[in-house]
């Protein structure tokens, strides 16, 4: 029953985000791109050292799990860009945002409502959910795809560093490799999932911080409720999406 | 004029407001004083739309407030300015930006323009000089002078504080009363003020309405007051030593 009613919250929600005409668009164009900067490009550091050092793991993984003389060794290459494309940038690098970016929004809206700024957002006519929570979703969406782009790049890269430092590759297998047998709409999918992440890691904890009650102690449960859930969701969209779109 | 009639208001079957009708007029600071848990922030919350009431109605010059649909409150809203006891100001925005945000949301004022009555504002409430500090870098009676002037920013007919002295030493205390009646008889604005504090009640209280146990206990003049005979009246006004030991000395002339 608590689920049922906060799945019908979280959906009124949204359409109190989506459905409500902004009070004024220059203002939330001027806030979404605050929270690019905010939201994205201050994730820039955490996501190149996590790719840079996760696509050398893959690689050397890789490399001394092959030792038959017949598999070719540009499968190191072919392998880590698979890895990488497919799982690791859009889901792995989403899931650690929804820590970073969710625990943020989360408490930020938190502390917003317990300190009662929501309520005089509200007073003054403003749609607050709408201006609060609408330029954090649009930044997001639009600005999380480019950060998993930036991710798969670091991610190849810190292959191929690191299989040609340890000489388990050479640079010209390594290169056929990512170059080998390469599906175009491996990336499209990557990022459609990267949008819905994106979406996912910030809707669900801006609802908790927006519902969220009983001062820093409800401002701190808020915090790790919409990190949990929105893990859990991420987990399960990649299970659906990889099913309609690979399968 | 504020106009509230036969409202009640419960939560998970407890009641909090019980039939509670009272004039709030146009020009006067009307105080709602009353002990912690007696209802006086859930009443303002009512009257504002921040809560649904169960029954009655909320009237605003006339127009019926509990009933209007959102759109309709929205309009209302904006005549509405309302200080909150943490003052409730942007953490993220400079005292600047605060004043600025109804403006930059409601209205079509150039840059310029707003500069001006941002200034405006800032120089009623004292603040002269300050817009580019954050609130984290003024002090409490500041950001209460801050709230103020965000909350004056649009012209409202309707001043809503939350106990504004809360928090604050008595001179600041002082301070923020003398600028709320002010602005109260400067602007003709209908002011609403809830507090615990007699000083205030004393200083600013135009029409005073007791809340006791969620219902309208006792309404009258700040004269009438410490004259008034009423048991429940007198435990709350006279519950400190200071106030007691006044009292026996005006008795005693």
């Amino acid at each position: 029953m608590n689920l049922v009613f906060h799945i019908g919250r979280y959906f009124l929600m949204l359409k109190s985000i989506f459905f409500a005409k902004p009070e004024k668009l220059s203002i939330y164009r001027k806030e979404t791109f605050r929270e690019i900067d905010s939201l994205g490009l201050n994730s820039l550091g955490i996501v190149a050292i996590i790719s840079v050092f996760m696509g050398a793991v893959i690689t050397l993984q890789t490399a001394s799990n092959i030792d038959s003389a017949w598999i070719p060794k540009y499968t190191v290459g072919f392998t880590a860009r698979q890895s990488i494309i497919l799982e690791f940038s859009p889901t792995i690098i989403c899931l650690i945002l929804a820590g970073k970016i969710g625990s943020s929004i989360a408490s930020e809206i938190g502390l917003m409502r317990v300190t009662e700024q929501i309520d005089a957002m509200d007073i003054m006519g403003v749609n607050s959910a709408g201006y609060i929570i609408l330029p954090k979703i649009l930044a997001s969406v639009f600005i999380l795809p480019f950060l998993v782009i930036f991710s798969m790049f670091l991610g190849v890269f810190g292959g191929w560093l690191v299989g040609i430092g340890t000489g388990v590759i050479s640079s010209t297998d390594y290169i056929y490799g990512i170059q080998f047998a390469f599906e175009p709409f491996s990336v499209t999918y990557a990022l459609i999932k990267t949008a819905v992440f994106a979406f996912i890691i910030t809707s669900i904890p801006a609802y908790h911080g927006y519902y969220a009650s009983g001062g820093a102690l409800g401002v701190g449960r808020s915090s790790t409720k919409g990190v949990v859930y929105s893990s859990i969701l991420i987990l399960i969209a990649n299970y659906i999406l990889t099913q309609l779109l690979l399968i | 004029m504020i106009e509230v009639k036969n409202i009640s208001k419960s939560f998970s079957g407890t009641q909090i407001l019980s039939d509670i009708s009272v004039v709030f007029e146009q020009g006067k600071t009307n105080l709602i004083i009353g002990q912690s848990g007696s209802g006086k922030s859930v009443l303002t919350k009512c009257i504002v739309g921040l809560h649904e009431v169960d029954q009655g109605e909320v009237i605003y010059d006339g127009r019926v407030f509990s009933s209007m649909s959102q759109k309709e409150r929205k309009e209302v809203r904006k005549e509405i300015g309302m200080l909150f006891q943490g003052s409730a100001l942007f953490d993220s925005k400079t005292v600047e930006e605060n004043v600025r945000f109804p403006l930059d949301l409601f209205t079509k004022m150039s840059a310029e323009e707003k500069k001006e009555r941002v200034n405006y504002c800032l120089n009623v409430v004292n603040l002269d000089n300050k817009n580019h500090l954050f609130p984290s870098e003024i002090s409490g009676g500041m950001q209460k002078r801050v709230a103020i002037a965000r909350a004056i920013s649009m012209n409202p007919k309707y001043l809503f504080c939350d106990e504004p002295n809360s928090g604050l030493d008595p001179k600041t205390s002082i301070v923020i009363d003398n600028l709320i009646r002010e602005i109260t008889y400067k602007y003709n604005i209908t002011t609403v003020v809830i507090t615990h504090d007699m000083n205030s009640v004393i200083e600013i209280g135009d029409h005073i309405t007791f809340i006791y146990k969620g219902e309208n206990w006792w309404q009258g003049s700040k004269e009438e007051i410490i004259t008034t005979d009423n048991k429940e009246i007198n435990e709350f006004v006279y519950a400190s030593k200071f106030m007691k030991t006044l009292k026996d000395k005006l008795s005693a002339g």
